[in-house]
């Protein structure tokens, strides 16, 4: 027990080194390993191709000897397979007969009676030649193949083939060899292609030369008739031969042949595949198919999936062919078949380690470095696969130990296909797996530091194409409805690799390239056969093929090359040698065709190339006799020449033949005949390119998304961006909804507050317009006039209270004494606080000596104009805008467009806040106003401060008012019911104010400040926000402060930005969350002031942050959304937008965010980090970018775009996300 | 449209959410399923009794059952016939298909009777399966199944004792690495005898013959054969009846 922990200790050690050796070199390794798999396939390149038809090999027949069975070292190019006796050497006995000289009184069909006549008296000689000698009396009987039945079912071929006798085959079968039904026989043709259905032919397998070359048919032009007698000998007899052909040729003398007789080819056969061996095989093929695919598809929770199960299916796949290269650099030579073994070797070996493996590394700590998840997963099962590999191992071994040659060799394959297989798992799998799990914590890093980490900015992948030309749309307002991406974060990566297979083309290529170099190799191995193959396949009445050309260099230009001499063979008996030459030879023979003539050319010598290559296979099948690997010896053809004057066949012809129509048109026939082939071959090759394109197209098709570079025109990229949801062949509907846009403004929407029912925007003209959320339309409008409130009765008002905040804007307030008036005439500019440079007041002197900070003991009470410091911050912030104003990417006015702002007195609203049916605006000047936002009346103002309002808060009954001074003013708006008065400055009377925000319009409303917070901050305070009875403001001097709101108290003062701050998040659960121009973002509990957490996320300021229950979601000046989850401070993910975009968020349910763009609003799954839809607002979207957005009850959503706004509503969204 | 959505959402939400078995997870199921649930529907109208949710899963099971059976009865009758014959013509092709027609519906619904059996004998014996039930393993064993199929026709044993007992190792090799259950054995061993049986009684009868018997008028390696056949069955009708049980869950 104890050894047995011992060695699991060991052995987990050793594979946690092992994993992390792996993780920490991946590239060196992975050379390693395909270097190594390479090398064991060397050895395979010996192996013979699969597909080239059988080989050949030829020696001499004087010196000819059986090959013995055993090995002989190394003889030369002898082959393999060449080793025992022969199943059967071949001799034909080819016979060219003509009647000569042809008589015009002849009839055709005499060109083929008398000489197949011949046959007869031909057959009765070689069957009867009997060749003595001092060893003994030899006939053919005693050397032929003795064959017995034809194999059961082919009763139709018992009529034409021998049974129960030496195999010889002439044309005489179709007679039974009997010379009587012969001559009774009143139409040849008739007869000859009864069978003709067969294939090979019948004709082909009697005459033993092609159907055509046989020159029996009416359309002979040549008159000559070619045929052969096929004697299949069980032993070779070299003496016997020699006389037989000795007393042929002396009986039937071929003047002109000089047919060389001094080779016997040796044809080995393939293994070949039939339909019933094709079944099972391809059965076990889908079982192997299925037991992968249901394999792989347990991988998960990987960067890419696809490329795992690539992988593992590599690593199954080379280890086998290592496996058998090693075999075969051993000596041991496969003899199995690898194609139908290799299913069951798969099955063995299994993919389970791989998938065992991938499991328990990802299932590893995600936070861990990539280095110890590999080794801890690979620890965690090294014991679990140790033991499958010992098992496995083990049964083989056993296996091996029956002493069944097959399945020792299957056995031994399996070895080691399972030990390479152990090896690639480790090393390169392994790998695989730690690039594959780097590349989705490096996906992250890339997303953080683009720029530091020294890699590119990621592409604008499919689910960011926001800065993009926008897409024509085709018509302005309209939500181009994405295609909801229901799909992980991850899937763009995988989704980039398919465009860029889709944009090279590499598939196609790679296939392409693969076909051009394999017909290549086939080409060059075997010079010959592939025409032959093609023309063997188009037909079978083509040539044996000449595969083994490499071994027989005389043979290998016979084939096709029409050898001098021959031409003038025209009306020779045109034998199976020449195939080229037919068109020739009938035009040259055509005008005078009297004497036809015999001869013999080259091509002769080896007539039997011309017959299908399965020929000699399905001759032998017929008698249950394979020839699949094995080989047959053909022996020199023994040329025979019969000249038959034309009284013979006179004499021989049938009462019937003369009854036959001459040939009408038998240049047209054969014409037909010869072209036939050649149309066979071309519509063959049509078909063959029409299918192939085809296949291409829908391997296309299949890589390719669906609408790849052609709703590009339409949709332009964004909607090919979207094509990863098209991953499962589903394509959602586009419904189009149309943004409602709220015009009115003349100028830029600067503030903008919402309660949820009312709207109300200010536009930098001051311009102040309340609308009702749910219909748009206009209620209120509160022109700017300088405080001037008593025209306020000249507008409409028709219902309804709305309040705008405006965050962004810094408010210039006013104060009532006379030098707030004189500086904030010097402020008509405005600017942005949220985003403002880190650099901007780096030139700002140390106040803090000028500055009590001690709040504590300052009293409450009205300092108006408190021991101001001296110095002038609006004229510092002035001169920083100056400066400034370019870079900063939202349409600021420009300083002209500032100007045209109404003059002194009419300050610019910086601040709104909305809440009941009262508008709170803060001013320039630094006056705060409350409006009926129903009737458009102004209920009070403040004046108490004259530095401009940056930020408002309204809360209760309470307003909080952040000056541009850095103090902060709190206001307690109270309701006097009896008067009829406009009462601006009623007495403060506290407590009486009912909480619910319901103004009507008799009461009057009074609005005190209660507390001023001289410098609650050293710096402008930028962002004021209120939630759960607390005010926390965010300052420049990179603080956070907490006050409570009753009181005015400051709980805190939290310290831990860097930088200034830009944005605050507080909500009702007192989570407060800050971010600052450090990028950083912490997270802060109220009840204590401590910090929970602190994360760095974005490479700029922090632009907003909003919260939802179980996430943080910030987004920066880099362009970046990232989402955190809020109790452990981890980030989830990140959204890479485009330039110039993701200042503006909202999260309108638990998973759904919205963010403002150019132009455009986005919605975004959380869960995922899915781009949902992209709502465009207007046509030009360009230059005009989204920078307020808020959202309201109603799953609205408003937003700015430049001096409209847009009411956004998403039910379609919100259905799928409920 | 609705339920394509809900389709892509569970797609992408596979991989958060863990289900096991989930609906994808067995298509080779749910094709057949789907082809069945056609016949299926004719049937249970035909039968209006039938429409009890229970009896239509196990008729669907029944019939994958049956045709996955049938399917291998004709491929490994061609295997075969192989170890007889080495070459075919085309004319032993067409005598083959039309001679021996009710060897497939016979072994399937012999299939059918098996793979039902598997399950059901497990929740009697109460104890359910639970050694690696996936649809992989499933595979495998049905590759590794041929593969003993193949073995017995392709190689060449010195006599047949040994063949059979190379093939006997080899059926009780797939049984302990995919099943590893008693009733899996129990059940097997029965399938074994009960078809050997029934072929020496068919044979006797005259309906069937082997070419060269040589345990009593069968060949000796058929038991093997048969035992390995019915744990495979038995391994996609367990299969077969989590995607069936899980299936109502889900809906």
């Amino acid at each position: 027990m104890t050894l047995r922990e011992q060695l699991r200790e060991k052995i987990s050690a050793a594979f946690y080194r092992h994993g992390l050796l792996c993780a920490s070199y991946p590239v060196p390794i992975i050379l390693f390993t395909s270097a190594s798999i390479l090398t064991c396939c060397y050895p395979l390149l010996r192996l013979p191709l699969p597909g080239t038809g059988p080989v050949e090999f030829t020696t001499g027949v004087r010196d000819y000897s059986v090959p013995s069975h055993e090995p002989q070292g190394d003889l030369g190019e002898r082959p393999d397979w060449y080793r025992g006796p022969p199943v059967a050497y071949i001799q034909q006995v080819l016979v060219k007969a003509a009647v000569s000289p042809w008589d015009s009184s002849l009839v055709t069909v005499d060109v083929f009676r008398s000489p197949l006549g011949r046959a007869f008296s031909l057959l009765e000689e070689i069957r009867n030649h009997v060749h003595s000698d001092s060893s003994g009396v030899r006939s053919l009987e005693t050397l032929c193949l003795q064959v017995t039945d034809l194999f059961p079912g082919l009763r139709r071929m018992q009529s034409v083939l021998p049974e129960h006798g030496c195999l010889l085959v002439s044309p005489g079968n179709y007679w039974q060899n009997q010379r009587e039904l012969f001559d009774s026989d009143p139409d040849l043709l008739k007869t000859i292609q009864k069978h003709e259905p067969q294939r090979p032919a019948h004709l082909d397998l009697l005459f033993g030369v092609p159907g055509k070359y046989t020159g029996v048919s009416h359309y002979n032009k040549k008159k000559v008739v070619t045929y052969t007698m096929t004697l299949v000998l069980s032993r070779y007899d070299a003496r016997f031969l020699g006389s037989l052909r000795a007393r042929l040729k002396q009986l039937h003398p071929s003047a002109n042949c000089s047919l060389r007789d001094d080779h016997m080819v040796h044809v080995h056969f393939k293994e070949e595949i039939g339909i019933a061996e094709l079944i099972p095989l391809v059965t076990t093929y889908i079982i192997l198919f299925a037991y992968i695919y249901f394999s792989t598809r347990k991988i998960d929770m990987v960067k890419s999936k696809w490329g795992l199960a690539l992988a593992a299916v590599v690593t199954v796949l080379s280890s086998l062919l290592m496996s058998v290269g090693l075999c075969t650099l051993f000596g041991l030579t496969p003899t199995l078949n690898g194609g139908e073994i290799f299913p069951y070797l798969v099955v063995v070996i299994g993919l389970e380690n791989v998938l065992v493996l991938t499991k328990s590394v990802v299932s590893t700590p995600v936070d861990l470095e990539v280095k110890l998840r590999i080794a801890q997963g690979l620890s965690n099962e090294s014991w679990s696969i140790m033991k499958n590999m010992a098992t496995e191992l083990c049964i083989i071994l056993i296996g091996y130990f029956t002493l069944v040659p097959a399945i020792q060799e299957f056995c031994l394959f399996a070895v080691v296909g399972l030990v390479s297989d152990f090896f690639l798992q480790m090393f390169f799998f392994t790998t695989v797996l730690s690039i594959d799990i780097r590349r989705m914590e490096l996906a992250d890093l890339n997303r953080r530091l683009p720029a530091e980490a020294g890699l590119p900015p990621p592409k604008p992948g499919p689910l960011r194409t926001r800065e993009a030309p926008p897409p024509p749309r085709p018509s302005p307002h309209t939500i181009t409805l994405q295609t909801p991406a229901f799909r992980n974060l991850r899937l763009p990566k995988r989704l980039r690799v398919v465009y860029f297979l889709a944009r090279t083309r590499l598939a196609q290529r790679i296939i392409m390239v693969g076909t051009v170099i394999w017909i290549g190799i086939l080409v060059y191995t075997d010079p010959a056969g592939i025409r032959t193959y093609l023309a063997a396949q188009v037909s079978d009445q083509s040539p044996l093929g000449d595969p083994g050309g490499g071994g027989l260099p005389p043979h290998l230009g016979v084939a096709p090359v029409f050898r001098g001499g021959d031409p003038t063979s025209t009306l020779g008996i045109n034998p199976a040698p020449a195939p080229t030459p037919i068109p020739d030879n009938q035009s040259q023979e055509a005008p005078p065709p009297s004497v036809p003539q015999i001869t013999w050319g080259a091509e002769d010598e080896e007539g039997w190339r011309r017959l299908s290559f399965r020929h000699w296979p399905s001759l032998f099948s017929y008698y249950n006799i394979t020839l699949a690997k094995r080989y047959i010896s053909i022996l020199p053809v023994i040329p025979v020449t019969v000249h038959l004057s034309p009284q013979e066949a006179i004499e021989t012809r049938h009462p019937q033949d003369t009854k036959h129509p001459p040939p009408s048109i038998p240049k047209v026939a054969a014409d037909i005949q010869t072209d036939l082939t050649l149309y066979k071959v071309a519509a063959l090759g049509l078909a063959a390119g029409v299918l192939l394109v085809l296949l291409l197209f829908c391997l296309y098709r299949v890589l390719c998304p669906r609408n790849y570079g052609q709703n590009g025109v339409t949709h332009g990229r964004r909607r090919r961006g979207d094509l990863p949801c098209d991953d499962y062949g589903y394509s959602p509907p586009v419904s189009e909804i149309s943004p409602l846009l709220l015009r009115g403004h003349s100028m830029d929407i600067e503030c903008l507050a919402s309660d949820g029912m009312l709207l109300a925007s200010c536009c930098l003209a001051g311009q102040i317009r309340v609308w009702d959320a749910q219909t748009g339309d206009c209620l209120t409008v509160i022109p700017n006039h300088g405080g001037c409130w008593e025209q306020r009765d000249g507008w409409e008002s028709v219902s309804g209270a709305a309040e705008t905040e405006c965050l962004g804007s810094e408010a210039h307030g006013s104060s009532i004494s006379g030098d707030g008036l004189s500086e904030g005439e010097g402020y008509p500019l405005r600017r942005r606080t949220a985003p403002s440079r880190p650099t901007l007041f780096t030139d700002q002197p140390d106040l803090t000596p000028l500055i009590d900070t001690n709040f504590a003991d300052q009293p409450p009470s009205h300092l108006c104009t408190p021991p101001r410091e001296g110095f002038d911050f609006g004229g510092l912030v002035e001169r920083a805008y100056m400066e400034h104003e370019p870079p900063s990417p939202s349409a600021y006015p420009s300083p002209s467009s500032a100007s045209s702002s109404p003059p002194s007195g009419a300050h610019s609203v910086w601040a709104m806040e909305l809440r009941g049916n009262l508008i709170a605006a803060g001013r320039s000047s630094g006056k705060l106003e409350l409006w009926d936002a129903v009737e458009g009346s102004l209920r009070c103002i403040n004046e108490d401060g004259v530095s401009g309002i940056t930020a408002l808060a309204f809360l209760n009954n309470r307003i909080v008012a952040a000056r541009l001074n850095g103090s902060l003013d709190f206001f307690t708006v109270e309701i006097n019911k009896p008067l009829g008065l406009l009462q601006y400055r009623g007495a403060p009377g506290r407590g009486s104010m009912p909480p619910s925000p319901c103004y009507s319009s008799e009461d009057v409303i009074s609005c005190q400040l209660t507390r001023s917070v001289q410098c609650a901050h050293q710096k402008p305070i930028t962002v004021l926000r209120a939630a759960a009875g607390r005010v926390v403001a965010g300052s420049q001097d990179h603080t956070v402060r907490v006050y409570r709101l009753e009181d005015s108290c400051c709980l805190f003062t939290l310290q831990g930005h860097s930088g200034g701050i830009t944005a605050i998040y507080i909500d009702q659960t007192m989570v407060l969350a800050s971010g600052g121009q450090d990028g950083a973002i912490c997270l802060w509990d109220v009840l204590t002031g401590s910090r929970v957490s602190h994360v760095y996320g974005h490479r700029g300021d922090v632009t907003s942050l909003v919260c939802t229950t179980s996430c943080v979601i910030s987004s920066g000046l880099d362009d970046l959304i990232c989402i955190w989850d809020r109790s452990t401070g981890i980030k989830l993910y990140s959204i890479q937008q485009e330039v110039g975009c993701g200042a503006s968020l909202g999260v309108i349910s638990e998973s759904l965010l919205v963010t403002g763009g150019q132009g455009c609003v986005s919605f975004w799954d959380l869960n995922f980090g899915d781009l949902l839809q992209t709502v465009y607002l207007g046509q030009s979207s360009d230059g005009q970018g989204v920078r307020q957005l808020l959202v309201l009850d109603n799953a609205a959503i408003i937003c700015d775009f430049g001096s409209e706004l847009s009411l956004v509503y998403v039910p379609s969204v919100l259905e799928k996300l409920d | 449209m609705p339920r394509l959505e809900d389709h892509c959402w569970s797609c992408s939400c596979a991989s958060r959410i863990e289900t096991k078995h989930s609906s994808g997870a067995n298509w080779l199921a749910h094709k057949a399923e789907e082809m069945m649930s056609i016949i299926t529907s004719v049937l249970s109208n035909a039968y209006g009794s039938l429409h009890d949710v229970r009896t239509a899963n196990l008729i669907r099971r029944g019939l994958v059952l049956f045709t996955v059976g049938a399917f291998l009865a004709l491929v490994l009758n061609l295997l075969q016939i192989q170890r007889h014959v080495t070459l075919f013509p085309e004319e032993v092709m067409a005598t083959l298909f039309s001679s021996a027609w009710w060897i497939p519906p016979c072994c399937g619904t012999g299939a059918a009777v098996v793979g039902l059996l598997y399950p059901c004998l497990d929740s009697h014996l109460g104890e359910p399966h639970k050694f690696k039930r996936e649809w992989a393993s499933v595979m495998r064993c049905i590759a590794v199944f041929v593969g003993i199929n193949h073995a017995s026709v392709k190689l060449d044993f010195a006599n047949n004792v040994q063949l059979s007992l190379t093939l006997a190792a080899l059926s009780l090799g797939l049984w302990w690495t995919f099943d590893r259950s008693r009733s899996g054995f129990g059940l097997g061993i029965t399938t074994a005898v009960l078809a050997t049986v029934f072929t020496q009684l068919l044979v006797y009868n005259g309906v069937y013959q082997y070419t060269s018997p040589d345990f009593l008028y069968v060949r000796s390696w058929l038991p093997c054969i048969f035992f390995s056949g019915g744990v495979t069955v038995g391994n996609i009708g367990r299969q077969l009846a989590m995607g069936g049980v899980e299936k109502p869950h889900m809906d």
